[in-house]
């Protein structure tokens, strides 16, 4: 299964997003890397790297990411993590990892779950 | 211009100076930022400060390169991968060199705004750090060319910095956090804009 990373400056808020898309897809491989190591707020690139390592597989890992620093640091973290299969994708957080959780369950490549992810910023809510 | 053992003296008083103004660094980041980024400078050059004693003796390139890199993992903000990433361009510039002249500087410099823009994907006008580097190091240029000493073009470079400060004031951020609070973001300085005048403020004082 595609491994998913939740970036988030804030580490209730990439554990919440966790939280909910377990809930939805609780077979998934998807985990949290929020906030810096004291628990503070920022964005840690130890974090972020071991969270990749932890879901990491032949079929590759998707990062999404809440906003500046966490993209910025992301992109670092890919950029020395090179021959890997590890995509940031640009969709809102909530939404793109429960669509992209419940796609990596049901076994799709990494395309799909990134396709998913993003599909989600085009859905309306009500 | 400048051995290895001047860019360590160099990097120390930049982490002393950023340990000075951390706090007006954040409060100028209060308004228009997320009230973090003198506190998140401070912290990652005081790791910056304990990783030196272990590399004061490579040459300048592996120096800037571990600089940028203690800054990538620890700062915690937008300023790490920023700033990280300057300090890896810069040192990659001049890598396995232990003495540089004034053109290696320029080298560096450019590097450094060049891997600002890659990671940042910003440019000049959008009320960020690069209202301070790109002038300043246009204007150490010209006084390169001009054959002026290093005390004379670094001191341009600095008043060329502090005029793009006082030009973050004037526009609208377009880039980064600020940019959320749009119109109210004119009157205030860029805190990235300031550190960055901060940071060349620190090689300065040793010429």
């Amino acid at each position: 299964m595609v491994g998913i990373v939740i970036v988030s400056h804030s580490k209730k808020l990439a554990e919440g997003v966790v939280e909910l898309s377990r809930l939805i897809s609780g077979e998934c491989p998807i985990v949290a890397a929020g906030g810096l190591e004291d628990g503070g707020f920022g964005t840690s690139y130890e974090r972020i790297e071991a969270a990749i390592e932890s879901v990491y597989s032949d079929d590759g890992v998707i990062v999404i990411m809440d906003m500046g620093s966490s993209c910025m640091t992301t992109e670092m973290v890919i950029e020395n993590m090179e021959g890997k299969r590890i995509e940031m994708v640009d969709c809102p957080m909530v939404e793109g990892a429960a669509a992209a959780a419940a796609e990596s369950e049901g076994g799709s490549s990494l395309e799909e779950v990134k396709k998913a992810a993003m599909e989600a910023a085009g859905e309306s809510k009500f | 211009m400048t051995d290895n053992k001047k860019v360590v003296e160099i990097i120390k008083v930049m982490a002393e100076i950023i340990h000075e103004n951390a706090q007006f660094l954040t409060d100028l980041d209060a308004p228009i930022g997320d009230n973090d980024h003198g506190i998140n400078m401070d912290r990652g050059f005081q790791k910056v400060l304990e990783d030196l004693p272990g590399i004061e003796n490579s040459d300048i390139g592996s120096i800037l390169k571990k600089t940028g890199m203690d800054l990538v993992s620890t700062v915690g903000g937008s300023s790490g991968p920023l700033y990280g990433t300057a300090f890896m361009k810069a040192g990659a510039a001049v890598a396995g060199k232990n003495e540089i002249d004034a053109d290696d500087f320029i080298d560096i410099m450019e590097a450094a705004v060049g891997g600002v823009q890659l990671r940042g994907k910003a440019e000049q006008g959008e009320k960020t750090m690069l209202d301070a580097m790109i002038p300043a190091v246009n204007a150490i240029k010209k006084g390169v060319d001009a054959g002026k000493s290093p005390s004379e073009f670094l001191a341009d470079g600095v008043q060329a910095a502090k005029e793009g400060v006082e030009y973050t004031k004037t526009i609208i951020a377009t880039k980064g956090r600020a940019s959320y609070v749009g119109e109210r973001s004119i009157g205030h300085q860029d805190p990235g804009a300031t550190s960055f005048t901060l940071l060349l403020e620190s090689i300065a004082a040793l010429y």
